[in-house]
């Protein structure tokens, strides 16, 4: 079987954690021409609850499309965390904001632990956009897809007028992400 | 690399709405129900700019009753909805399948019954799709799997429901609906479209329902100089109702000879790895693509397991079946339901059939269908 990378993105609903995970598949399948999908899982409430967005990226097609063995893990909340955090492989990343999620389960994986909202608001000027600012960190801890297609996954995905904001925020998170060891 | 301009990341319910208006749809009245609200969401946007008309209607009853009223106008049309609004639509379903007008209904399935599980995903209305209305009735049903094939049998869809003049059912469901993929588009001009046969009577000799060599009665559109009467009655070839129990027979003999006689042509599946497996697992819409994985998995192990992956539920492939369980006697049906295809591949392959079921809104894992290869009996 061929290369298959899983990601989760998960927190509460109204992070934009959806969003997230569909400029990473379209990034992925539309820009860096392989193959992806975004499934999301999420409750009947209009805003809050839990909310999970799935991007699986691989070179050949992608039949089930959910993540079982996760390569890299986002959590916005403490529950996400809790609840999610055995998913990831041992060779995988957990990257959590820092602001939500305080205590960070114990095991084998890689731990990033990023106050993501707060740089969203303080560096970038919007809390709104931390998932980007996440994205940015992603893409650049996991090399797996390209900075270039990210960003144009973004131009073609956010709202006409926002641009250069979340185009600052992805920056700012590759930036922080440049300084891990 | 991809031509950008051929390759789109989009979901199966906005894949469905553009198939649709490829396909000639004209009309979409409907009722916003999760997990199908996306299909209306981009036709209210995408109609308008092509000339064509959308209606938010009162509810599912109404929905069903406007696309019908405007297909017998003419134009093609379609709905979508999920259980709780398919439910609401069987009556007037059975009316389209007795008046023999054609029709698309997209039903996005989520957990039920009643309002269930509106976010998550299912299988479970392969029987209401089939016989949710009462009667003896011809109807078609497929279920694709990925983001292409909700394209590609969308279009599909609509080519039977003209061809055939019945109302026919996407059965999407949660995974496929919201799922963003990959889509390449097909080439316009390679994309078959079908259009409903039209008389080319005299309006003063047309009768609507007049019996052909076909089985499938000539159209004419409603309002264009034809004498035409419409009733759910049972009716003769001047769409009168009649009790004459010679006419009576001959009608509903005919709407289930209609999809009868051409089910070689509906009926429509994917195999792999058959040639020397010892067992077979039948899957269709999302729960196809867990199956995909397990048995490539299985394979990997040594394990001589292959696929049939339906497409077209409705009429179901009983006789391709059974062709198969001359040779291959162990059978799984992974299903989104408790049961609703593993009866029917039973029935086809006269063996019993091992189930994997999940009716807890979670899809099928690929471990699931893998613990039951291991342990099905020998």
């Amino acid at each position: 079987m061929g290369f298959r990378y899983e990601f989760r993105l998960s927190g509460s609903g109204g992070q934009g954690l959806i969003l997230a995970g569909k400029i990473l598949a379209e990034a992925a399948a539309i820009y860096d021409g392989k193959n992806a999908t975004q499934s999301q899982s999420y409750g009947p409430e209009a805003r809050g609850g839990s909310s999970r967005s799935e991007v699986i990226v691989s070179d050949e097609e992608i039949d089930y499309p959910k993540a079982v063995n996760i390569d890299l893990l986002l959590c916005f909340t403490q529950e996400a965390c809790d609840k999610y955090h055995e998913d990831v492989k041992e060779t995988g990343i957990l990257l959590v904001d820092k602001s939500y999620v305080t205590k960070i389960p114990e095991g084998k994986y890689k731990v990033y632990s990023v106050p993501i909202t707060e740089t969203a608001e303080t560096k970038v000027g919007k809390a709104l956009v931390a998932n980007i600012v996440a994205l940015g960190i992603i893409t650049q801890v996991t090399g797996i897809i390209s900075k270039g297609a990210v960003e144009a996954a973004i131009l073609s995905r956010v709202p006409k007028g926002t641009e250069d904001l979340n185009l600052k925020a992805f920056n700012t998170g590759i930036e922080i992400a440049q300084q891990f060891k | 690399m991809v031509n950008r301009e051929n390759a789109k990341l989009m979901t199966g319910n906005e894949a469905c709405a553009e198939a649709a208006l490829v396909a000639g749809m004209s009309f979409f009245a409907g009722y916003p129900i999760t997990p199908s609200s996306e299909i209306a969401e981009c036709l209210a946007r995408r109609l308008p700019q092509e000339g064509g008309t959308f209606v938010q209607m009162e509810d599912e009853l109404a929905s069903m009753a406007a696309i019908i009223g405007a297909s017998l106008a003419g134009v093609k049309s379609m709905t979508a909805t999920s259980g709780p609004g398919f439910s609401l639509m069987q009556e007037n379903i059975g009316y389209a399948s007795m008046t023999e007008v054609p029709c698309v209904i997209v039903n996005v399935q989520r957990g039920g019954p009643s309002t269930g599980l509106p976010t998550l995903p299912s299988q479970a209305d392969v029987m209401q799709a089939r016989w949710g209305t009462h009667g003896d009735h011809p109807i078609i049903a497929v279920a694709p799997s990925t983001v292409r094939e909700t394209y590609d049998w969308t279009i599909k869809a609509f080519n039977f429901s003209e061809r055939f003049r019945v109302p026919v059912v996407v059965l999407l469901d949660e995974i496929i609906g919201h799922i963003n993929e990959k889509i390449v588009f097909p080439k316009r001009e390679e994309i078959e479209i079908v259009d409903r046969a039209r008389t080319k009577q005299n309006p003063e000799d047309y009768k609507p329902y007049e019996l052909t060599d076909s089985d499938i009665p000539l159209f004419a559109d409603f309002g264009s100089g034809y004498r035409y009467h419409v009733t759910g009655l049972s009716h003769d070839e001047t769409g009168f109702p009649t009790n004459d129990p010679k006419k009576v027979d001959l009608l509903h003999r005919r709407l289930n000879r209609k999809i009868d006689r051409y089910k070689s042509e509906i009926i429509s599946y994917k195999t792999a790895f058959l040639e020397d497996a010892d067992l077979c697992i039948v899957a269709f819409g999302s729960s196809a693509r867990s199956a995909y994985r397990a048995v490539s998995r299985a394979r990997t192990s040594g394990l001589k397991v292959g696929i049939f992956h339906i497409f077209v539920l409705w009429p179901f492939p009983y006789e391709e079946l059974n062709k198969i369980a001359r040779r291959i006697k162990k059978f799984i049906v992974p299903e989104m339901n408790l049961g609703q295809v593993a009866h029917e591949v039973a029935c086809a392959t006269k063996y019993e059939v091992t189930q994997v079921n999940r009716v807890d809104g979670g899809l099928i894992t690929p471990d699931e269908i893998l613990e039951a290869i291991k342990n099905v009996p020998v």
